[in-house]
């Protein structure tokens, strides 16, 4: 949800107030909880595939988070973009990569306080920043939907081409990237003659 | 009150409708390959025309063990045949099958983007239970329908984005109502690129690599028995009933037909989609299955490349029009 469509569609004259929460809140506050859950659970636990399985559940708990709050084309997006290909690409990865069955020792780091320290600083900023922006808004659930695919094209290619545009060039750029590393790795391969059986195991 | 009922009213069709149209599809699956094969096997039960086959293979699955291997991820591997085969049925939630209020089980907003996404979710189910059977074959074939899906994702969302372009909306009925009968020779590419891309996300042959019998035994599914083996085999009929559903809603017009009775519409959409099903039967029975480089060719090298063609002739026919 961007700021302008947001400040724009709600405004409402007497800001509710936190106490005695709508049943939308009160689901809200509980999806977002399980999907806290699952989020922690994906990054805590030893079994790779069991950690992206629990990063579908996380992923899915956002998006139900965005049908509550009216965004269904964004949800449906980050269903498809998300759970449909980032999960199908890292269970690839993951399977390609024989991940084992059960616990793997060496899924742990060394690294683990800079890791949490930099995850908590994140969170800290980006919950804040968001808390600071959202927090006197409200969405009208009565009304006309606020984040219906008509308001959400119109926002971002009104009010935001040009980050829209900045991203999709970032996009390209790594695309770019990902095939010039892939053809170069190919061609080290082929040039030391008989890469050996070591490759098929 | 009302509301609850009429909730609980369209809840209820749409879940008779995934409990037996999937078992149409199969059934007719078993005769139409019976003929064009010759083959006897499934012309005997019941008598006449073998008509208690299907009842027969349920009864079957019903009275078999459910196995779990010993070395299986336990709860990933029980929950695999559910994750496959509940998707279909929140898709068919959203396709409508008539130009009334009351005949599709829910309007939403951005409906081509539902039914694309769930789609994708079924094939999570299909990658768990390839992880966690602990056997090689089936970690193939969960790798086989990975690579597949990646491969044709992009062709089937480009050709629906196609459609949407024309139609000027992402809502199902919203397409159909904006539908005229020359749309047909004017997405005509996009339609075939779609179902193509469909049958190899559903692994259908002669997209069938993932579950190749003579290779990988029968990929993901190897290690299933009983139910949860013919939960699998469900998911499948149940995503051909989806995908001739969609394809018939996105390209062929839905409830449009030649003598265009507001009466009717339900009619026109289950025929067009019933002959949809007998095509992909059809192509089952008629061609030998793609080999794994073949497969990642075509969608790389011809489907993308024409579903991108198809948008520039929908964006260009588009401002031509306007």
């Amino acid at each position: 949800m961007t700021p302008a469509a947001a400040t724009a569609v709600l405004a409402a004259p007497a800001p509710p107030g936190f106490l005695s929460p709508t049943g939308v809140e009160i689901a809200f506050l509980l999806v977002g909880l399980v999907t806290l859950g699952a989020a922690l659970v994906s990054v805590t636990t030893r079994q790779l595939v069991h950690a992206a399985l629990w990063l579908v559940v996380a992923l899915g708990g956002l998006a139900v988070e965005y049908l509550l709050l009216t965004a269904e084309f964004i949800a449906w997006v980050q269903v498809l973009i998300y759970v449909g290909s980032v999960v199908v690409l890292l269970l690839f990865g993951l399977m390609l990569t024989k991940a084992p069955i059960g616990r793997s020792p060496d899924a742990d780091s060394g690294n683990r306080w800079a890791a949490l320290t930099v995850a908590v600083a994140a969170a800290v900023a980006l919950v804040w920043v968001v808390v600071d922006a959202f927090r006197t808004t409200w969405i009208d659930l009565d009304g006309p939907a606020a984040g219906t695919t008509e308001v959400t094209g119109a926002s971002l290619f009104r009010h935001w081409v040009l980050p829209f545009e900045a991203l999709s060039v970032l996009l390209l750029a790594a695309l770019v990237g990902a095939i010039v590393l892939s053809r170069k790795a190919k061609a080290d391969a082929a040039a030391p003659a008989a890469p050996g059986k070591e490759g098929a195991r | 009150m009302n509301d609850a009922l009429d909730v609980t009213l369209r809840l209820l069709v749409v879940f008779v409708v995934f409990l037996t149209f999937p078992l149409i599809v199969g059934q007719t699956e078993h005769k139409v390959m019976a003929h064009m094969q010759g083959r006897l096997g499934p012309m005997y039960a019941g008598g006449f025309h073998g008509w208690a086959q299907l009842i027969a293979d349920g009864v079957k699955f019903a009275q078999k063990e459910d196995v779990v291997p010993a070395g299986a991820d336990r709860r990933v591997f029980q929950l695999a045949p559910a994750v496959a085969l509940l998707p279909y049925l929140l898709v068919l939630l959203a396709i409508p099958i008539g130009p009334s209020e009351g005949a599709v089980g829910q309007v939403l907003d951005a409906g081509v983007f539902f039914v694309l996404a769930v789609m994708g979710v079924g094939v999570l189910g299909s990658l768990m239970a390839g992880w966690a059977s602990a056997n090689k074959f089936s970690l193939l074939g969960g790798l086989r329908t990975a690579a597949q899906l990646l491969a044709y994702e992009l062709p089937m969302l480009l050709a629906a984005a196609s459609v949407a372009m024309a139609a000027g909306t992402v809502s199902l009925p919203g397409i159909l109502h904006a539908f005229h009968w020359w749309w047909l020779p004017w997405q005509i590419v996009g339609a075939i690129v779609f179902f193509v891309a469909g049958l190899a996300e559903l692994q259908r042959p002669p997209f069938d690599m993932p579950v190749a019998d003579s290779e990988i035994i029968f990929g993901a599914y190897t290690e299933y028995t009983g139910l949860r083996f013919a939960l699998f085999l469900l998911a499948e009929y149940a995503g051909i009933v989806v995908l001739c559903g969609l394809t018939t809603v996105l390209f062929l017009g839905g409830w449009h037909g030649p003598w265009g009775a507001d009466g009717l519409g339900w009619f026109w959409t289950l025929v067009k989609t019933a002959v949809l099903a007998f095509l992909v039967i059809w192509l089952r029975v008629t061609y030998p299955r793609l080999r794994e480089d073949q497969l990642q060719k075509l969608s790389w090298t011809l489907l993308v490349p024409l579903s991108l063609a198809q948008i520039a002739l929908t964006g260009i026919v588009k401002v031509v029009i306007s």
